[in-house]
């Protein structure tokens, strides 16, 4: 009979004693909004943009280069022997609205885009499935340096405008999906094209190990014109599709990409491809970035 | 008679142990920060979201904080920290569980103790045994402690292509205040 009192003495104390702190401490844990991040490793996909912005107070210096055609042959070095290139910076004026300048000098031209990260893929507290990032941007042409006399051009016809949503997903660790519906404004164009163009890009990459990925993106334009009624190769348009293996090293992302298009404004990759990826009109390029964080964050 | 005796002798504990079972402390400040000076460039990150208890009768306390909370100057370094270092989507919290030993609640000033316990980093639990102190400053309590984690010891792989810009160990100190609940 003591023995039953001592047990239900003793049992209390052992309930005590067991008492975890670290348990208490999870239960009292409040579930937090818990954003996706780093669903891409940089702000571009390929040629194209991801949902990705920089971040406040950091400078992106962005150096992108294209080749030749690869289909050039052992003459042309397999297009080693040309090159595009764009040099470009992007500023995070804060977390989720980049300002960026740059120079390309396919058609001598000069490009800025205001991109501004609206939504935020989250779970927890908050569930939301995607990040939704929008971007408005124009690309103005250098190039000819004049107009002929008499030929009734203006300045205005040398710029165009570009408005488009990235909607992404980070699926998981190692697979993120992006959509990129894509409008298109020439204030001048060829004979055979509208001024107003619409495309839907998709895209994604599949992470290989901590630091590499594989990534895709390709971009149906909805207004391209029939090829069939081209007076030349000139006037040939195609989609442009781009294959890339992201490398990142600390503060810099390099990606070599295969890619149709060698243009890099919107206006020049949406609507002014004019080699064909699948008859081997495919350019070896990169991108290499570098982020210096001007402005420290307390 | 005897088990009599002991019968008393347990109730008496039970009780005492129960009227001091309200002496935990919560922490309204808990800080834990990391530094490491590599050849690159120093990094450091401060987490102020951290929780924990403090039961001052036994010496037990736990911490735990979520990964994502650490702040870094650089915002790049602190994707990176989250994304390639600790893959904080797949090991969310870091915590510590454990006793402090070496105190007085009587004793005013800076007295030097000892913790030990288990500390779980990147999904992986260690039993380490670190320096502190405690003070006891009126119904507060400030806890200090300052000690050297390995990376490789929490299965933290650094990648080879930076591996000069981050040290294979790094700093971390822990700042706590309490208070009674």
């Amino acid at each position: 009979m003591k023995r039953i009192i001592l047990l239900l003495l003793i049992s209390p104390v052992a309930v005590l004693a067991q008492d975890d702190l670290l348990g208490e401490l999870e239960k009292g844990t409040k579930p937090e909004v818990d954003y996706a991040f780093a669903t891409f490793k940089g702000t571009r996909l390929g040629n194209g943009h991801t949902v990705e912005t920089k971040n406040a107070g950091s400078l992106e210096f962005i150096f992108q280069h294209r080749f030749g055609a690869v289909s050039g042959g052992a003459y042309e070095l397999f297009g080693l022997d040309q090159a595009d290139v764009r040099l470009g910076l992007d500023y995070g004026i804060t977390d989720n609205l980049s300002v960026s300048i740059s120079r390309n000098s396919v058609d001598k031209t000069m490009d800025g885009y205001l991109k501004y990260k609206a939504l935020r893929q989250s779970s927890g507290a908050k569930n939301f499935p995607v990040t939704i990032t929008a971007l408005a941007g124009m690309a103005y042409k250098l190039s000819p340096e004049d107009f002929e006399e008499d030929s009734g051009l203006e300045n205005k016809d040398r710029l165009s405008y570009t408005g488009q949503l990235l909607i992404a997903r980070k699926f998981s660790t190692n697979f993120s999906f992006q959509l990129m519906p894509t409008f298109i404004h020439k204030n001048l164009v060829e004979y055979n094209e509208e001024n107003d163009q619409f495309a839907l890009g998709f895209g994604g990459r599949i992470k290989l190990t901590k630091s590499v990925a594989l990534t895709g993106e390709y971009y149906h334009n909805f207004s391209l014109p029939d090829n069939d009624t081209a007076y030349d190769s000139f006037y040939m348009r195609y989609n442009s599709l781009t294959f890339g293996i992201d490398i990142e090293t600390g503060g810099h992302v390099f990606q070599l990409l295969m890619t149709n298009a060698i243009g890099l404004t919107e206006r020049a990759f949406i609507t002014e491809t004019r080699d064909d990826f699948f008859s081997g009109d495919i350019h070896l390029g990169f991108n290499v970035t570098r982020t210096f964080q001007l402005k420290k964050s307390k | 008679m005897i088990l009599y005796k002991k019968t008393l002798v347990v109730a008496f504990l039970f009780i005492s142990t129960h009227s001091y079972s309200q002496q935990r402390f919560f922490a309204e400040k808990a800080v834990v920060s990391f530094f490491s000076d590599a050849v690159v460039e120093d990094i450091s990150a401060t987490n102020e979201k951290v929780t924990s208890i403090f039961d001052v009768l036994n010496g037990e306390v736990a911490y735990l904080m979520s990964i994502k909370d650490f702040q870094f100057p650089n915002k790049l370094m602190q994707v990176h920290f989250n994304e390639k270092y600790m893959e904080s989507e797949k090991y969310p919290k870091s915590s510590f569980q454990g006793k402090i030993t070496g105190f007085s609640m009587n004793t005013t000033g800076q007295q030097n103790v000892k913790a030990t316990g288990k500390l779980t980093i990147h999904g992986v639990t260690k039993t380490i045994e670190v320096p502190g102190t405690v003070e006891v400053n009126g119904n507060r309590l400030t806890v200090k402690s300052k000690f050297m984690v390995k990376l490789l010891d929490y299965n933290i792989k650094v990648p080879q292509i930076v591996w000069q810009n981050i040290a294979q160990q790094v700093e971390v100190t822990m700042d706590f205040v309490y208070r009674p609940l």
